[in-house]
């Protein structure tokens, strides 16, 4: 599929919002966000469930007026354009909300015509559509029983029917199963490679590491970190990490006995986490000391390290 | 206790949470009919039926028209939801339950549906007055027998659809038109020759004219062990067809 | 100098034909032979009942006094009203029933509104579908009442608008009922309420026959004011009743739209 990328004339940013609000009654899901996205770009949003990913989404997709704060998308308002601005999004909700009583290609070319698209175009593209997310060979099957990842496919094809210029994912692959997810990731790659600009939500580290040029860490409705996946990494933790497991029932006795080895020792219920610059020396360091953990691992920090140390290791829920 | 029991105390377990909704599809929406047509249109029907008053002839075949509703209500949706939606049948079948327990554990729930709604409207036709004969106590029993004659085949109905558009077409096109020509509202004396065979080829006119028979005191005559034995006869073809369409549903 | 000052989502009706009517088309890609089924049953349950009550409790009845002291035979009593209250359950099932599955179980709407479409226009949309669909029942039931005898083909061609004008007034009904409701267990109490309007809204009997405040309860029901225009134009029998019948089926249809278009709004738009 070849993707007709369009230069936004005369908007530096495809999303700006300044001090974004959104309530709910007393709930306050989104608490003042600032947020830029450019032209071309792949942009997350992460964060444990309930940090106002998706009500940020939400508000940015023009289906749920802000409570306050400035929002501009692809230059215009949301509260007064609403329908301008959706002519050119592309939404894959969290939820796939497909038609169950349409076929996988009947729910391509119907919502094609919610834009106004003439059903001829609608077809060709729609063809195209399914081929590019490898589901042709199912355009005349029902939607129902297709599986999680095809249906998944589905809603993002349907995403690109009006080939937008801003494209709107929350959490793609959550739920799926590994190859699932790899071809969905290989698709959207591709889409980036064209230039269309991504924004995309998602709880899974490999996944931002994997999609996003530039991404936001959010908690309690707030944003906690900014930057490029490895800017994230640098700031936010050391470059290397070594996990120990102690044959005890009680890994903290261990602690005072692995003080100033690297920056930062975190003790969890199963392990030791030691934030170093060098793990194999550290490791070194540590047998030195005469400990003999029982399983040790040395491996890169991950933006998974950056994340459970910005928003904590409690369960969100 | 036997199998079909634990299967027919989940379903009462259930019940204690929708009744109340259920009492306005049993018992308010025939008392509805009662009034609207019984007392309502009745009051221009100025001859009668065969002797007695339109609402005292109509009332027993709306007793036999409630019974096969509510037999027809809880054999349908509630079943489909078991197989499709929230799939009780399977986990039911996931325990030690064998395929007869589950399918006579929930008929003889519908059963207990059918005699509840059944109770309840007969005070009510006692309270106008419209029950002429003590053979009265009977009309549980025939209730019993058109609720068990209808639930069972059309349980099997429901477990060889997954839509409930089909549902909607079963009571569109079966339900509806054997309410309206069974003889509940007119004699089925006055139907051409053709729709009187219908009428009795279905189930529903005997438990009609049964009814009549007991709230009246008429003499049934020998006719009515052939009717009996006709209702019968739906409740054990039905009862096969719907084992057969639950094993085919359920074990795979 | 006074300038409108409405902000301009409110007064926009650019598109605004264009989408509803692709949020009709989406029905018509999703018609299957089970609804086909569905929908030819919908035809078929006023003539059953014409058949059953109309002509079968009719034969015991024999002729019916109007108010007026016209005496009509009963069926043709009966007839215009089956065809009033079809119009009406035919709106009611594709905006309450579909409509609130399509809302809150398929989550269709939600897909729909990432496009350029408004909750007013999927509202309007909908209302357009159902009427179609209405239509069609209605004019089908009309030509059963010239062939049986029970009105002149000219009565028939002037209640076809008014069974249309009950369709939208009911669609519309029907549609902000589905924005109050809270969920499926709420089906049966408005199955309950369309029965009862069914059997007590001078559709089998004259409201003159129910006790005085009885007949004034029935006379402002909607369905009554439907029955009595339709009944009126079939009968031939127009008066200043049926005008105020149309007004009153014209008032139900605005409130219900803008109140069915906020609600979807604010269900929908959090």
């Amino acid at each position: 599929m070849s993707y007709p990328f369009r230069r936004v004339e005369g908007v530096n940013s495809l999303i700006h919002a300044r001090g974004l609000v959104k309530r709910f009654g007393d709930f306050t899901a989104v608490d003042g966000i600032d947020v830029d996205v450019q032209a071309g770009e792949a942009f997350g949003f992460l964060g444990p469930n309930g940090a106002g990913k998706s009500s940020t989404m939400r508000m940015i997709g023009c289906v749920s007026p802000p409570t306050g704060g400035v929002l501009r998308i692809l230059g215009m308002d949301p509260r007064r354009d609403g329908p301008r601005i959706r002519a050119r999004l592309g939404v894959c909700p969290q939820l796939d909300n497909l038609d169950p009583e349409l076929t996988v290609l009947e729910n391509l070319t119907t919502y094609a015509r919610f834009f106004g698209i003439p059903r001829k175009v609608a077809r060709a593209r729609a063809a195209e559509l399914l081929d590019f997310v490898q589901l042709g060979e199912r355009a005349g099957s029902k939607v129902e029983p297709l599986s999680g990842g095809m249906k998944r496919r589905l809603t993002i094809a349907r995403a690109l029917v009006n080939e937008p210029d801003l494209v709107l994912l929350d959490e793609p692959t959550t739920g799926l199963d590994p190859q699932a997810r790899h071809l969905v990731w290989e698709r959207l790659f591709r889409l980036k490679q064209q230039g269309v600009t991504l924004v995309l939500t998602t709880h899974y580290m490999d996944e931002a590491e994997q999609l996003c040029d530039r991404l936001v860490v959010m908690d309690g409705g707030r944003i906690v970190a900014e930057g490029s996946p490895r800017a994230l990494i640098d700031t936010h933790s050391t470059r290397e990490v070594v996990e120990l497991r102690f044959a005890t029932d009680d890994q903290g006795t261990y602690a005072g006995k692995l003080e100033g080895i690297g920056e930062r020792i975190e003790v969890l219920p199963d392990r030791v986490l030691l934030y170093v610059s060098d793990g194999d020396g550290a490791l070194a360091e540590v047998h030195r000391r005469s400990l003999s953990p029982a399983g040790s691992l040395v491996r890169r920090s991950s933006l998974e390290d950056v994340f459970l140390h910005l928003t904590g290791r409690t369960l969100v829920d | 206790m036997t199998p079909s029991a634990y299967v027919l105390e989940y379903h009462l377990v259930n019940y204690r949470r929708t009744w109340r909704s259920s009492v306005l599809s049993s018992l308010v929406l025939p008392l509805l009919t009662m009034l609207g047509f019984g007392i309502g249109v009745g009051a221009y029907v100025t001859g009668g039926v065969g002797g007695y008053s339109y609402l005292e002839w109509m009332v027993p075949g709306l007793i036999a028209t409630t019974a096969m509703q509510t037999a027809i209500g809880e054999s349908t949706w509630p079943v489909l939801s078991s197989f499709e939606w929230v799939k009780v049948y399977f986990a039911q079948a996931a325990a030690p339950l064998r395929i007869g327990d589950i399918l006579g554990g929930h008929l003889a729930f519908m059963l207990f549906r059918v005699l509840l709604s059944i109770a309840a409207f007969l005070l009510v036709a006692f309270a106008f007055g419209t029950l002429r004969s003590a053979w009265a106590v009977a009309v549980p029993l025939i209730a019993l027998l058109v609720g068990a004659a209808v639930a069972a085949p059309v349980a099997a109905y429901t477990a060889s659809v997954t839509s409930d558009s089909y549902l909607a077409i079963l009571i569109r096109f079966a339900v509806l038109p054997m309410s309206l020509f069974s003889g509940v509202f007119f004699p089925i004396e006055s139907l051409p020759v053709v729709l009187r065979w219908v009428a009795y080829v279905l189930p529903l006119w005997h438990g009609v004219d049964l009814t009549r028979a007991a709230t009246l005191g008429l003499d049934p005559g020998p006719g009515a062990v052939w009717q009996v034995l006709y209702l019968v006869f739906w409740c054990a073809a039905g009862w096969s067809l719907a084992y057969w369409r639950y094993q085919r549903r359920l074990v795979i | 100098m006074l300038t409108l000052a409405l902000p301009r989502r409110l007064v926009s009706f650019e598109g605004m034909g264009r989408r509803s009517a692709a949020v009709a088309e989406r029905n018509v890609a999703a018609l299957k032979t089970a609804y086909w089924l569905v929908m030819l049953g919908g035809l078929l349950e006023p003539v059953l009942y014409l058949f059953s009550i109309g002509v079968g409790v009719g034969a015991l009845i024999g002729e019916i006094p109007l108010p007026s002291g016209r005496v009509v035979s009963y069926a043709e009593f009966v007839a215009p009203a089956m065809l009033a209250s079809s119009a009406m359950s035919g709106a009611l099932s594709e905006t309450t029933f579909n409509f609130f599955g399509k809302m809150k179980f398929m989550r269709l709407y939600e897909g729909m509104l990432a496009t350029p479409v408004r909750p007013i226009e999927i509202a309007l949309g909908e209302l357009a579908w159902a009427m179609a669909r209405g239509g069609i029942y209605s004019a089908a039931f009309l030509v059963i009442m010239v062939a049986m005898d029970l009105t002149t083909p000219a009565r028939a061609l002037v209640s076809f608008p008014a069974t249309m004008l009950v369709g939208f007034a009911f669609g519309a009904l029907g549609m902000t009922i589905s924005t109050l409701i809270r969920g499926w267990q709420d089906f049966d109490m408005i199955g309950a309420g369309q029965f009862a309007l069914f059997l007590f809204s001078g559709t089998f009997v004259p409201a003159t026959a129910y006790p005085e405040v009885l007949r004034w309860v029935v006379e402002v029901t909607p369905l009554y004011r439907a029955v009595d225009l339709i009944r009126g134009i079939s009968l031939g029998s127009v008066g200043v009743t049926q005008l105020v019948d149309v007004l009153y089926l014209l008032a139900m249809l605005a409130v219900c739209l803008v109140v069915a278009g906020r609600r979807m709004e604010r269900l929908l738009c959090k």
